[in-house]
C-alpha cells in the first residue's frame, strides 16, 4: 500500500470546497434569463379536478406562464414510468396506473402537482400559486397498507383494481409447507416496516433550459444517475430526443436513493421552458415539500414463520409481505419489495426452503421507492428478529442459535435465487462479541439493575447485496435497464489523468477514491487525477450510484480502462528504451525495464504518445481508453452488529450505551471514507428502529409528519460512538475484491436495536420506531 | 415568506409607537419562531418593529433576592451567566436546555413567554419560580401572565421589558424533550421559595403552563421525591399526539416532577 494507494485512509479531496461552502449545486447555479417555477398542489389526498382557474395567476406581477395537466397532455408529453416488470404468480404483468407529471383529472396525494406557476423570482411564483383557484370533489382516502386491499377501500387507480399492482412469489412454496408441517418448532411474528423520508440535506432542484435555436434542451438536477434520467425523460416521458437532451448532476447534497428517481418536477421544468420560449426555469424544494413528494422509504407490513427441526436449525421460512407502493409507481419502486428483498431472506444461514409472498398496493400516499438498502434492510429485519425471537422461545444463546445455522461453505446457492460467492460469518461473530464483550454482559446487566435500569443486548447478522447485476440477470428479473458500469481513462500530454466514470458521486467521496484507484496502478499522485462525472456530455453513459455499486461495478470498469492504458503505454516504452514489452513494469510513476536500470517517468511516455514523433509502426497516437464492466454477480457484504441499551422504565426512553460493527466489505480502498459510510448507515439505521416515523391520518390522508417538528431525524446526541472494525474475504465477482460498503449500516442495524431493546423488557411485542411511550406500555404489559 | 417592512427602533417607546401605528405589526425579537412561521406563509405582518438589539432590554442583574432579566436577553446568555448560575442554577439548567446552539443564541426571553407555546421551557420558570412579569405598560404576576395556549395577559402592542425570579431555597427544573422538536413533551419546574412556598408548574404536558396543588401541598409537608408517589394528575385535560398519549404524558408529569426535586436537592 502506497500512501495514497488501494488502502490508504486519505483524506477526501472534495471535502475542500463542501467544507468551505464552495460546493457548487444545482440550486446555486444561475442563467440568465432565469425564471422559477412554483408548483400548486393538492391539499386533498383523494380528489377530482371539476375545474381550474389560472386567470388571476396569470395576471400577478411577474408571471411568466401558468401550466396545467392539460396543457402538458396537449403537449403529449407522457407520463413518468416504473423501469422494472414484476409479474404476479398468476403470470400477469404489475397494473400500473398512469403517472401524468401533472395531474388533470384526479389527484391521489397530498403534495401532487395540480399546476405550475413560473414568474420572476421565486416568491412571484408562489405569490400566484395562491391566486391558482382549483376547484376539487373531496374522495375518500386510504393509506394503510394493510387494509388497501379491502372490498370497501377507496381506489387509487382504475388500472389496478383492489389496489393490488401485483402478487408475487418467490421460493418454492410446497416445500417450504412442507418444512413447516415437519418442524420442531415453528417462531411465528407479525411485523411493521416503518415508513421513512429520506430528508437529505440538499433539497431536490431542478433547471430546465431550452434553447430554441438549436431545439436543444439541458437539465440541471439533483440526479444520482443523469444518464438514466437522460434516457427516462428521452425514450419514455418524451420531452425532448435524447441526442438533443444534456443532463448535468453537479454536486449533489445526499440522496440515499431518492435523487435516483426521474420526478415530475425536472420533467416540467424541462417542458416549461420550451413553452415560454425557452428561458430556463428552475424549481427548488422547500423541505415542506421534500416531505410530501420526495419518494419516501420501507413501508412493509409483514408476517413470517420460521420452522425449527429438534436440533435448532432452521428448515424453512414462509414470508408474507404488504408493501405500500404510495399513488404512483416511482422509477424503481416495484423492484425494491421483490427482488432486492426476498432475494435476501436467507440471511447468512443454510436455510433449505423458502418462500415469500408479496402484495404491492397502491395508497393515497407519496410515492415509496429505494431509499439507503432498498429491501435488504426490510428483509434483514425479518430474517434478524425472527432469530432473535426463535433464541428466546428455543431457550438457546442468540449468538449459538446464528452460529449453528451459518452458511459455511462457498459458493453456496439459496432457494431465493442469491448464490453467496464468498464470507466468513463466523469470524465477524466472533471478532464482534469479543469487542463487545458479550461475556461480561450478565455483570453489566446486574449493575444496571442497581441503578434501577433495564439494560439489554441484541444481535443483528446481516448480509446484502450489493452491485445489482449482471445486466443478463436482472434482465431476466425485469429491469429495464442493464446495470453494468463504464469508464474512460484520459492521460494528458502532460502525464495527468482524467477519470470519466458514469457513477455519480453525492456524499461517497468518488473524487479520493477513484484516484486512490488510479495511484495505485500508475503510480500518479492523486492531486493530479480529476474525476469527472455527472454529465451526460462529458461521459458518454453510465448508470449513476446506488446499491453500493459504485466500488465493485464503477472502479473495476476504471481498472478495465486502466489496464488497456497500462498495455498501450508498455508498448510506447518498450518501444522509446529499445527493450521488450514483456519486461516493462509499471512502478512508482515510472516505467521500467526490468531487471536493469533504464526507465522512463510516465509523463514521457504519456508525451510521446501525444508528440506522435516516435510511436511503434502502426499505433494511433494518444493515450485514453474506454471500458464497460458487467459484473459476473452481486457481491455480498456481510457483518454482525451488537447493540447495548439501557432503558428508563419510568419514561421508556432508551438509551444505546454500545454499537459494535464488524463488516465484510472485501478489499477495502480507504478505510476512513468506508468508516464514514458506516457511521452514517448505522445512524441512519437507528433512527429508523427509534426515531424516524412517516405517518399520515387515517381519516384524511394529510401527512402528520410534515416537518421536523414532528418528524424525529436522528441527532449526535442520539448514538453512541460506535466501535466500528472490519473483517475481510476477498469478493471473487470483481478484479478489485470489492463488496460495497455504502448501505450496510442502514440495513443491519434496526434489527440490533430492536432486539436489545425487547431483550432489555422482557417483551417481543414491539414495532419500529421504539418509542418511549411504546417502550414504556410493553414494559407495563409485561410488568 | 410575503412581503414585510422591517423597522428598527432605538427604544421601547418607538417601537411601541411604530407598532400603533402599522397596520398589522408585530414584534421582531429572537425571530426563532415568527421567522419560520413567515416562511411558511403562517404569519404574514405588514409591518416587522425588530427589538432584539434594544439595549433597554438587555441583560441580568442579580441583587434584593431577584435576577431580573432582560427580555431581550438570549437562552444562551442566561445558560451561561454565572450570576444565575450562582442564584438559581435551574433557570440557567432550564436555558441551556433549550433548542440547540444556533436557536439559545437568538432566541430571547421576552419571545418565549409572549409567544407561550404550550411547549416552551420558560413558561415553567416563570410559573415555577413566581416570577413577575414587566412590561411597557405595568406588572404582571406570573400566575396571571400565562392565559391559554398561544395566549397572554398582554394587551395589543404591549411589550415585555424584564422578568424578575425571586431566588427560591430550592429549585430544580427537569425535561422531557419531545424526540423531533425537542420542545418540552413534559418540562416541570419545583421550587421552595425562602418562606417555604411550594410551587410545581408542568409546561408541555397541557394547553397551557399549569399548577399542581397536590404535588405542592405533598411537597410542602415533605420535600422529597417520595412525596410525590403516588400522586398523579388526571390525563383528561392533556395533550395527546404522535409522540405522547394523555395518557403517557399525565406518567411523565409525575416522574419529572419527582427528578426535578431530587435535582433540587
Ligand atoms: C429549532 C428550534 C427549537 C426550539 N426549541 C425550543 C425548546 O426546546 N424550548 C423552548 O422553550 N423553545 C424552543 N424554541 C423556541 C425558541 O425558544 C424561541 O426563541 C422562542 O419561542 C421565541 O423567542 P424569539 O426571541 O425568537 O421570538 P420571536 O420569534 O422573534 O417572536 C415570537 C413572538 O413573540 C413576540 N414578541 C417577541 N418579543 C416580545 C416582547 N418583548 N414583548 C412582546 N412580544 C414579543 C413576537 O411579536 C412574536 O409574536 C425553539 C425554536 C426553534 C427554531
Amino acid at each position: 500500500m502506497g500512501m495514497e494507494g488501494i488502502g490508504a485512509p486519505v483524506k477526501r479531496k472534495e471535502d475542500r470546497r463542501f467544507i468551505t461552502g464552495r460546493g457548487r449545486y444545482t440550486d446555486d447555479i444561475a442563467l440568465k434569463d432565469m425564471t422559477y417555477a412554483w408548483f400548486v398542489r393538492s391539499p386533498h389526498a383523494h380528489a377530482r379536478i371539476r375545474s381550474i382557474d389560472t386567470s388571476a395567476a396569470r395576471a400577478a406581477p411577474g408571471v411568466v406562464g401558468v401550466l396545467t395537466g392539460a396543457d402538458l397532455a396537449g403537449d403529449k408529453i407522457g407520463g413518468l414510468i416504473c423501469g422494472w416488470m414484476i409479474h404476479s404468480k398468476d403470470g400477469s404483468p404489475m397494473k400500473a396506473g398512469a403517472h401524468p407529471a401533472i395531474a388533470a383529472e384526479v389527484v391521489k396525494h397530498v403534495g401532487d402537482q395540480v399546476a405550475v406557476v413560473i414568474a420572476e423570482t421565486r416568491n412571484q411564483a408562489r405569490d400566484a400559486a395562491e391566486l391558482v383557484v382549483v376547484d376539487y370533489e373531496p374522495l375518500p382516502a386510504i393509506v394503510d397498507p394493510a387494509k388497501s386491499r379491502a372490498a370497501a377501500a377507496p381506489q387509487v387507480h382504475p388500472e389496478a383494481p383492489g389496489n393490488l399492482i401485483y402478487n408475487w412469489g418467490l421460493g418454492d412454496e410446497a416445500a417450504t409447507d412442507a418444512a413447516l408441517a415437519g418442524a420442531a418448532r415453528i417462531v411465528t411474528l407479525d411485523m411493521r416496516n416503518n415508513r421513512l423520508v429520506p430528508n437529505a440535506i440538499e433539497p431536490r432542484a431542478a433547471i430546465g433550459a431550452y434553447d430554441p435555436a438549436e431545439e436543444h434542451y439541458t437539465l440541471y438536477n439533483t440526479s444520482q444517475n443523469p444518464h438514466v434520467a437522460r434516457l427516462v425523460l428521452s425514450a419514455f416521458v418524451g420531452v425532448a430526443p435524447e441526442h438533443k437532451l444534456r443532463v448535468v448532476a453537479p454536486d449533489v447534497g445526499g440522496g440515499f436513493g431518492s435523487k435516483i428517481f426521474i420526478y415530475p418536477e425536472e420533467t416540467v421544468c424541462l417542458w416549461a421552458s420550451r413553452r415560454i420560449g425557452g428561458r430556463p426555469v428552475k424549481w427548488t424544494a422547500d423541505r415542506s415539500e421534500s416531505f410530501l413528494v420526495d419518494a419516501h422509504g420501507r413501508d412493509h407490513v409483514t408476517h413470517a414463520e420460521m420452522a425449527f427441526d429438534a436440533d435448532n436449525r432452521i428448515l424453512g421460512l414462509k414470508v408474507h409481505t404488504i408493501a405500500n407502493i404510495g399513488a404512483y409507481m416511482s422509477t424503481f419502486s416495484s423492484s425494491v419489495p421483490t427482488y432486492l428483498y426476498a432475494t435476501l431472506l436467507s440471511g447468512q444461514y443454510d436455510i433449505p426452503a423458502i418462500y415469500a409472498e408479496v402484495d404491492a398496493v397502491y395508497t393515497h400516499t407519496a410515492p415509496v421507492d429505494a431509499y439507503r438498502g432498498a429491501g435488504r434492510p426490510e428483509a434483514t429485519y425479518v430474517v434478524e428478529r425472527l432469530m432473535e425471537t426463535a433464541a428466546r422461545e428455543l431457550g438457546v444463546d442468540p449468538a449459538e442459535l446464528r452460529r449453528r445455522n451459518f452458511v459455511r461453505s462457498f459458493p453456496h446457492q439459496t432457494p431465493v435465487i442469491m448464490a453467496y460467492d464468498a464470507g466468513d460469518y463466523e469470524a465477524h461473530l466472533d471478532a464482534a462479541l469479543k469487542i463487545a464483550d458479550y461475556a461480561g454482559f450478565a455483570a453489566r446487566k446486574a449493575e444496571a439493575k442497581a441503578r434501577g435500569k433495564l439494560r439489554g443486548i441484541g444481535f443483528s447478522c446481516y448480509i446484502e447485496a450489493c452491485g445489482i447485476a449482471p445486466s443478463q440477470a436482472v434482465g431476466s428479473l425485469g429491469a429495464g435497464v442493464g446495470l453494468w458500469e463504464s469508464a474512460e481513462v484520459r492521460v494528458n500530454p502532460v502525464g495527468t489523468v482524467e477519470v470519466l466514470t458514469g457513477c455519480h458521486s453525492h456524499g461517497q467521496g468518488h473524487e479520493t477514491t477513484y484516484a486512490q484507484l488510479v495511484n495505485e496502478r500508475l503510480g500518479i499522485p492523486i492531486d493530479q487525477i480529476s474525476i469527472v462525472h455527472g454529465d451526460t456530455d462529458k461521459v458518454q453513459f453510465g448508470m449513476g450510484t446506488y446499491g453500493s455499486r459504485s466500488g465493485a461495478v464503477g472502479m473495476s470498469a476504471v481498472l478495465k480502462a486502466i489496464e488497456k492504458v497500462e498495455a498501450k503505454a508498455k508498448k510506447i516504452a518498450a518501444h522509446l528504451m529499445e527493450a521488450s514489452e514483456a519486461d516493462i513494469v509499471i512502478e512508482g510513476g515510472e516505467l521500467k525495464v526490468a531487471g536493469t536500470d533504464k526507465s522512463l517517468p510516465f509523463f514521457q511516455v504519456a508525451l510521446a504518445a501525444y508528440t506522435a514523433h516516435n510511436l511503434p509502426a502502426g499505433m494511433e497516437p494518444g493515450l485514453k481508453e474506454g471500458a464497460f464492466y458487467d459484473p459476473t454477480n452481486f457481491t455480498f457484504p456481510a457483518g454482525t452488529y451488537i447493540c447495548e441499551v439501557e432503558i428508563d422504565p419510568d419514561t421508556g426512553k432508551t438509551e444505546i450505551c454500545s454499537f459494535v460493527a464488524v463488516d465484510d466489505f472485501g478489499k477495502i480502498i480507504n478505510p476512513m471514507i468506508v468508516e464514514g459510510q458506516v457511521h452514517g448507515g448505522v445512524t441512519q439505521g437507528l433512527g429508523q428502529a427509534l426515531l424516524e416515523n412517516c405517518v399520515y391520518d387515517e381519516e384524511s390522508g394529510q401527512l402528520i409528519t410534515g416537518s421536523m417538528m414532528d418528524y424525529a431525524m436522528p441527532r449526535a446526541s442520539d448514538v453512541p460512538s460506535y466501535n466500528v472494525t472490519t473483517t475481510e474475504t476477498v469478493c471473487p465477482g470483481n478484479p478489485l475484491g470489492m463488496k460495497g460498503c455504502g448501505e450496510a449500516g442502514a440495513i443491519g442495524s434496526p434489527p440490533a436495536l430492536i432486539n436489545a431493546i425487547t431483550d432489555a423488557i422482557g417483551n417481543n411485542d414491539l414495532s419500529m420506531p421504539a418509542t418511549p411511550e411504546k417502550v414504556w406500555r410493553a414494559i407495563r404489559a409485561v410488568a | 415568506m410575503y412581503e414585510t417592512t422591517y423597522h428598527r427602533p432605538g427604544s421601547i417607546a418607538e417601537a411601541a409607537a411604530m407598532l400603533s401605528k402599522a397596520a398589522d405589526g408585530k414584534l421582531l425579537a429572537g425571530g426563532q419562531t415568527l421567522i419560520p412561521t413567515m416562511k411558511q406563509r403562517l404569519a404574514s405582518p405588514s409591518d416587522l418593529v425588530d427589538i432584539g438589539g434594544l439595549a433597554e432590554l438587555q441583560g441580568i442583574t442579580v441583587g434584593g433576592g431577584t435576577v431580573t432579566i432582560g427580555a431581550g436577553t438570549k437562552h444562551g446568555e442566561v445558560a451561561g451567566s454565572a450570576d444565575v448560575a450562582a442564584a438559581i442554577p435551574a433557570l440557567g439548567a432550564l436555558a441551556e436546555g433549550i433548542g440547540d446552539p444556533h436557536v439559545r443564541q437568538m432566541g430571547t426571553l421576552g419571545g418565549s413567554i409572549a409567544n407561550n407555546d404550550p411547549a416552551a421551557d420558560y413558561p415553567a420558570a416563570v410559573v415555577g419560580l413566581g416570577a413577575t412579569v414587566t412590561t411597557s405598560k405595568r406588572t404582571i404576576a406570573g400566575d396571571d401572565f400565562f392565559t391559554g395556549m398561544f395566549e397572554t395577559a398582554l394587551d395589543e402592542g404591549e411589550i415585555v421589558t424584564k422578568v424578575a425570579f425571586p431566588v427560591p431555597a430550592k429549585a430544580g427544573y427537569a425535561k422531557f424533550p419531545n424526540p423531533a422538536s425537542r420542545y418540552a413533551m413534559v418540562g416541570v419546574m419545583v421550587s421552595k421559595g425562602t418562606d417555604g412556598a411550594v410551587r410545581v408548574a408542568v409546561t408541555g404536558a397541557g394547553p397551557c403552563v399549569f399548577r399542581v396543588p397536590a404535588m405542592e401541598a405533598a411537597l410542602a409537608a415533605n420535600w422529597s421525591p417520595a412525596a410525590l408517589d403516588g400522586i398523579a394528575v388526571s390525563a383528561a385535560d392533556l395533550n395527546a399526539d404522535i409522540h405522547g398519549s394523555a395518557e403517557y404524558r399525565a406518567n411523565l408529569v409525575t416522574v419529572m416532577a419527582k427528578r426535578a426535586v431530587a435535582a433540587a436537592g
